[in-house]
């Protein structure tokens, strides 16, 4: 019988630096599937490049990550292309959204992508329309939409291939505190209801308190306030 | 804001007569509010009642400032326990914030260990009330929010205060 991992994504020492400059310095961390996380730390302290590690997005100089019990980090690009595309999702601070594109088609873009029909995948866009309270709005495009309104659909184009994995930087960043609170509150509620594990990386506190806990990201390596190892606490 | 402990961790730093605690606790804690000469001496007094303190022989001279009190190890265990433990999130702790962080300094103990723990429970009195709004009313919602904002001012002294540690271990230690 298959029992669950007790991790569903983890980094082991990483480093990675830009040129001279080290912006992690053995990083690590692991997260228990469905978690929602919120990697906080002073801005420059590696946070974001933690996630872009998680994500495959960036591979580490030194160290490895682990998705799902196998190693993402030595995987070739194609092949952690289409893990981001197919089991994880992504909401940015910003300027996610294909202006060409309607709403529906940005939210159904990650689907037609994987391969599936059109109509199908304009269907399950318009079920997370309703979802967020974005109906009505799918016709717009990004330029017609408050920020608000935008970042909703950015999430449900993060959410619409129910990832395993949603990775959030900065989600409310550029967004006034009522339409933050909205997205930061769908967000979570959404994660909980599919067993998303959510990795949100934010400075901000009011931010940070929709997770389940917090880990400090200082100096390039990660820690947890209490001094207790930052894992989700589960035997090896 | 806990007058007793204060004095008792100022007393850790050395033995102290009465004057002597006052004008140290007016200068580092007491700017708005200096503490009244009685105030000192009756919890000078219940201090060594209770054994966190002890005052020594009388003095030659007049009034009432002639004992130089000073702590016990029941008063320094006291002091420990205070300044390691968090203090309970709430908004309007942040004069207590302040001592603890200015006596940590003082008595040389390192202050990063407490802020994060005091962030973390920070945090964790934040998401409390984040889930209280999930499920209240706008009532509750709006009681919730004055609190978290209250909670993130906190935290911002809190890493503006970390920023500062080596200025502010310098300053104390003069």
């Amino acid at each position: 019988m298959a029992t669950e991992p007790a991790t569903i994504i983890e980094a082991r020492a990483v480093v990675k630096s830009f040129g001279q400059t080290p912006a992690l310095r053995g990083a690590s961390i692991d997260v228990r599937p469905g978690e929602i996380v919120a990697v906080m730390g002073p801005s420059g302290s590696g946070k974001s490049t933690l996630l872009h590690c998680l994500a495959g997005i960036l591979v580490p100089d030194e160290g490895e990550v682990w998705f799902a019990g196998q190693r993402l980090d030595t995987l070739r690009e194609t092949q952690r292309s289409e893990l981001r595309r197919d089991r994880f999702g992504f909401v940015f601070q910003s300027g996610q959204l294909v202006p060409e594109l309607t709403a529906e088609e940005n939210v159904a873009l990650p689907l037609l992508l994987g391969g599936t029909r059109r109509a199908a995948a304009l269907r399950e866009a318009r079920a997370w329309f309703d979802r967020l309270g974005l109906g009505g709005l799918g016709n717009r495009r990004s330029g017609e939409l408050s920020g608000g309104q935008a970042q909703r659909v950015a999430l449900a184009r993060g959410m619409v291939t129910g990832p395993q994995v949603l990775f959030a930087d900065e989600p409310t960043g550029s967004l006034d505190s009522v339409s933050g609170e909205l997205v930061m509150s769908l967000m979570t509620r959404t994660a909980r209801e599919q067993s998303t594990t959510v990795i949100l990386v934010t400075h901000d506190a009011r931010v940070a308190a929709y997770a389940d806990r917090e880990v400090i990201v200082r100096d390039g390596t990660v820690s947890s306030l209490t001094g207790a190892v930052p894992s989700s606490g589960t035997a090896q | 804001m806990s007058v007793p402990l204060t004095l008792l961790g100022l007393l850790e730093r050395e033995p102290s007569h009465g004057y002597d605690l006052k004008r140290d606790y007016d200068t580092w804690f007491g700017r708005d509010k200096p503490l009244p000469y009685g105030q000192v001496y009756a919890t000078l007094s219940r201090l060594a009642r209770d054994g966190k303190a002890i005052a020594g022989p009388t003095e030659p001279g007049e009034g009432p400032d002639r004992r130089r009190y000073a702590i016990t190890e029941a008063g320094t265990s006291d002091v420990e326990r205070w300044l390691s433990e968090p203090t309970p999130p709430e908004p309007h702790l942040q004069t207590v914030l302040f001592a603890k962080v200015v006596l940590t300094l003082m008595l040389g103990r390192p202050p990063d260990r407490y802020l994060d723990t005091q962030r973390a429970a920070h945090l964790q009195r934040m998401r409390e009330l984040t889930a209280l709004k999930e499920r209240g009313d706008l009532m509750d919602t709006l009681l919730a929010d004055h609190g978290l904002y209250h909670l993130e001012a906190d935290l911002r002294w809190i890493d503006h205060t970390a920023a500062r540690l080596d200025m502010l271990a310098q300053a104390v230690r003069q």
